[in-house]
């Protein structure tokens, strides 16, 4: 055992390294610093240093252990241009809108789209990421389902029931935030999990039972949980002030975790992203590394292959949806154990169940795409709001976003496109130097007309 | 001699290969002239571009000394080209002459009118000998019946020049004999046809001329009457081809599989589809089950898997009863299945080659630690595997599954189901859509598998098949067991009357 851990310690010193440089960076070193921007700034710049430095280092490793690597063989390369793609014609239709609306501003409105987190330096950068945290999380949720091959559009009721959850135990059980603040944020997370779990389990059962369409029974559940939502909220924990719910205590409120000196001037940054990283590294281990993900996966792609295997398909549905469920509880609990921000007994659908689904999309239903499409997703609603400084509205994000998933749903033949420049390329190159150097020449003779 | 249809110089590419890499076919009018080649020799790319389906990069086409340019299916037809596809295009809820007019109906104020259609049809089928009734429904006619009815179909559109797309393959001899006097007459009536298959007897019996293709490649084309099977083998293979099958005497030992009076009821057919089948297989032996497609083999299967319960009946395996166990416990009970549909059930498709070579076993001890897998294991075990059953991939344990070739898939299934080294395998038609390399090698493994002490429980469709390999024959018709062979013994005509339903030994 001592040997095994000694030999994992010398194959992965690189990787754990890097991890703890990260997490000092990050968590501890910034509080110290806190008057010296420059030393923060280098930081920040060491973090992400450090970062693409290790990109480029796997990088390497990559193309020296597969010498013989094509590009337009890899599935996974060809899908992220893929979505690349989808993105570009997103944006390009944003513009085309902007220019339709409100043609003097549209280039300057464009580029405040494009810079979007960083419209406002770390203040916006740290509000992105606090924003994008809800939306990774119902992201992950989908994207688990989808692995399954199941559609969980039943996201936003288990993200309902978990808000509900972490509120009701924010506001009720503050003597438990006596013992330890930390304790009581917790609880109330760790509740709004396990409540967003069993009402993501009720349409994984009747999917595995009673073979009901999980899309049926998610949508209808999701109206279960809006108006029981309302019931319970006037019931439990009503506030007829302000017509929503009470205050959480100040124990329940997700801890900032430090990052409050990173990102100094947001004033919504927390620690949700933390969790939002812990879940997404958790269900990419699950699904990659395990015999359990091999299940479901296997369940996913071919549902009779895994039932000729032996596998007990109807239970990989009801884990599934349970781990689904969960993360989506999670979503809810991160959004509203939260001080300033409030559950309402409003016959409205949240909406950040929904946008999960554009989100996995994006992210090609990995839980590290998903990740990105998340952050993604916040930047481009940072840019939005601070568009709204010219003469536009933020929706025109949503016009975006909108327009992408549908290229991404063209996938199929945008990967074609990809497959086939690629191709090209490589046959250009495979025969022989002289192409690619006619080219550059082609390139150079360009440049000097 | 006149040419009815010929293809010059054909070459169509897809992305990476070449279907059809300069191939010229003359078909000659009232001949009946085969295309025989191994699967992936580029027969069905050819076809379609004679169909209108693909438009060749290369070569011309001339029908009756014209050259055209067949765009699409309708074109073909204008021109006089009929198919009768594999897996037939008939509405089954229809009656025979309401699919047979489907797209050129006569309507006289918004109704459809059948009587002059129906005219039509009973003439041709008198004419031709095809004895189609045109009122039944097709869901109540028979395979070959159906068959017939697109037969029928072409001719009503006054097709001169027929394509028979592996007609044969799921008919009953007797059916084959009575499709290889139609085609006969079909030729007599000046009507044309060209005979897709890689059955050599067939072509043997009925063609004048014969074209081979290997891989895109036109090899020749040779007169029927003067070319020895044999040679027309090493044509299509490229080598010499061993069709008797080297094995020795069986030497059955223990019963391994005991299956009593096994019932599976269909709920939506409101009727048994498997009715009081009892048998048993002893280690070292193959026991082959014949049949029809459709006569309860596959739900008998189902049932001994555990992929569908049974109504009624008992199953026992080295005496453990698994009447009711769950597929789990049945795989480790001892029993190895290659499934008939190797994309459906056999395979997950988007997994690597090395995860699919784990598929009933990455929850041993030997795969995984504490629900992790152990992806070193994962790697060495598809290693070998891939050098000892000779796997061909493009990229080794990581290929995708989907990427590679049948023959290789099959190969795949072959490996993981022998080396789990069960004293039961079941083998649901191994062979079907291979090559005769392919099918030479699964059927050497087979029999290597029984020498071992195995018992193998075989379920074929080709006569070939059961009577080269099997010790002991099964005939399953509607069903039931109608009797239990020697393969020794029996001759191919009396498998096929058991096989069609007209006899049967009473147990």
């Amino acid at each position: 055992m001592q040997n095994k851990l000694k030999n994992f310690f010398l194959n992965n010193w690189i990787g754990i390294s890097v991890g703890l440089s990260l997490f000092i960076l990050i968590f501890i070193l910034p509080q110290f610093f806190v008057d010296n921007t420059s030393i923060l700034m280098s930081i920040r710049g060491l973090i992400a240093g450090i970062t693409v430095a290790y990109i480029i280092y796997k990088f390497i490793i990559f193309k020296k252990e597969n010498p013989t690597f094509k590009p337009s063989e890899s599935v996974l390369l060809v899908d992220i241009a893929g979505s690349l793609i989808a993105i570009v014609i997103g944006l390009l239709f944003g513009l085309i809108l902007m220019l339709i609306v409100n043609p003097g501003q549209a280039f300057q409105g464009f580029s405040i789209i494009i810079i979007g987190g960083f419209n406002r330096g770390f203040k916006s950068f740290g509000d992105m990421i606090y924003f994008s945290v809800p939306l990774v999380l119902s992201g992950l949720s989908i994207a688990f389902a989808f692995k399954t091959g199941l559609f969980n559009i039943g996201a936003t009721g288990q993200l309902t029931m978990g808000a509900f959850t972490a509120v009701f135990i924010g506001v009720k059980w503050g003597a438990i935030g006596e013992l330890s603040p930390f304790l009581h944020w917790f609880v109330a997370l760790f509740g709004a999990m396990i409540i967003g779990a069993l009402w993501g389990a009720i349409p994984g059962f009747l999917k595995a039972y009673r073979n009901v369409n999980e899309v049926v029974t998610g949508i209808m559940l999701n109206y279960v949980a809006m108006y029981l939502n309302s019931l319970l909220i006037i019931s439990y924990i009503y506030n007829r002030d302000y017509a929503r719910a009470l205050d959480i205590k100040d124990t329940a409120v997700t801890p900032l975790m430090n990052l409050q000196y990173l990102f100094p001037d947001s004033t919504s940054i927390n620690g949700g992203i933390v969790v939002a990283v812990v879940v997404v590294i958790i269900l990419h281990v699950i699904l990659n590394k395990t015999t359990f993900g091999y299940e479901l996966k296997a369940v996913g792609y071919n549902r009779d292959a895994s039932k000729y295997a032996g596998m007990n398909a109807k239970r990989n549905i009801v884990y599934a949806m349970v781990i689904s469920g969960a993360s989506a509880g999670l979503a809810g609990g991160l959004m509203y154990l939260v001080a300033g921000k409030y559950l309402q007994p409003v016959n409205m659908l949240i909406p950040e169940g929904f946008t999960g689904i554009a989100i996995s999309l994006l992210g090609l239903n990995t839980p590290f795409g998903t990740l990105i499409a998340g952050l993604f997703y916040g930047s481009l609603e940072q840019g939005g709001y601070y568009l709204q400084l010219l003469n536009f509205t933020p929706e025109i994000i949503d016009v975006i976003i909108a327009v992408i998933i549908y290229a991404s749903a063209l996938g199929l033949f945008l990967q074609k496109f990809v497959i086939r420049t690629l191709k090209k390329r490589e046959m250009l190159v495979e025969q022989g130097l002289i192409d690619t150097e006619k080219e550059k020449q082609k390139n150079i003779e360009g440049s000097d007309k | 001699m006149e040419y009815i249809v010929e293809m010059l110089n054909i070459t169509k590419e897809f992305p990476g290969i070449k279907a059809n890499d300069n191939v010229t076919l003359q078909l000659k009018k009232g001949e009946i002239h085969a295309l025989l080649g191994e699967n992936g020799a580029g027969k069905s790319t050819l076809m379609s571009v004679l169909f209108g389906l693909y438009v060749p990069e290369k070569g011309i086409i001339k029908v009756r000394g014209e050259e055209v340019k067949i765009q699409n299916p309708n074109d073909a037809n204008s021109y006089g080209i009929g198919m009768v596809h594999q897996h037939f295009k008939l509405v089954h809820n229809f009656t025979v002459v309401e699919n047979i007019v489907l797209g050129y109906e006569d309507t006289k104020h918004g109704f459809l009118q059948f009587d002059d259609a129906i005219k039509k049809i009973t003439e041709l089928s008198n004419k031709y000998k095809l004895k189609v009734d045109p009122n039944q429904l097709i869901s109540n006619i028979s395979v070959g019946m159906q068959q017939r009815v697109e037969i029928l179909k072409m001719l009503y559109r006054d097709a001169e020049i027929l394509i028979f797309d592996e007609p044969t393959a799921v008919l009953t001899p007797q059916e084959i004999e009575e499709l290889m006097l139609i085609m006969k007459d079909l030729t007599k009536e000046g009507k044309s046809v060209i005979l897709i298959t890689h059955k050599l007897q067939e072509i043997k019996q009925v063609s004048d001329r014969c074209s081979v293709l290997r891989k895109g490649k036109y090899i020749g084309t040779v007169d029927v009457k003067t070319t020895s099977v044999e040679k027309m083998a090493e044509m299509m293979v490229g080598r010499k081809v061993d069709f008797i099958i080297d094995k020795d005497v069986a030497n059955p030992k223990d019963v391994v599989l005991e299956v009593e009076n096994l019932s599976v009821y269909n709920h939506r057919l409101r009727k048994n589809v498997v009715t009081n089948v009892s048998f048993n297989i002893r280690g070292g032996e193959i026991l082959c089950i014949a049949g029809i497609e459709g006569n309860g083999q596959t739900q008998l299967i189902e049932g001994i898997t555990g992929l569908n319960p049974i109504s009624n009946g008992k199953i026992t395996i080295n005496g453990i009863d698994i009447s009711h166990s769950s597929v789990r416990q049945r795989n480790l009970a001892g029993i190895s299945h290659i499934p008939e549909d190797r994309h459906k059930h056999g395979l997950v498709l988007d997994y690597s080659l090395e995860k699919n070579l784990i598929l009933q076993t990455y929850f041993k001890e030997l795969f995984q630690h504490k629900g992790f897998l152990k992806f070193n294991e994962i790697r060495i075990n598809s290693d070998n595997l891939i050098e000892r059953f000779d796997i061909r991939s493009s990229k080794g344990s990581v290929t995708s599954v989907r990427s590679m070739s049948g023959g290789n898939q099959q190969k795949v299934i072959v490996a993981r189901e022998i080396n789990r080294d069960t004293d039961l395998l079941i083998a649901v038609q191994p062979t079907r859509g291979l090559d005769v390399g392919a099918i030479e090698y699964i059927h050497k493994q087979l029999i290597a598998q029984r020498d071992a002490g195995k018992a193998i429980l075989l379920i074929s469709l080709e006569l070939d098949e059961v009577m080269n390999v099997s010790d002991r024959i099964m005939v399953m018709y509607e069903g039931e067991n109608v009797g239990e062979f020697d393969p020794a013994v029996v001759t191919e005509n009396e498998l096929g009357l058991y096989m069609a339903g007209s006899k049967r030994r009473d147990q």
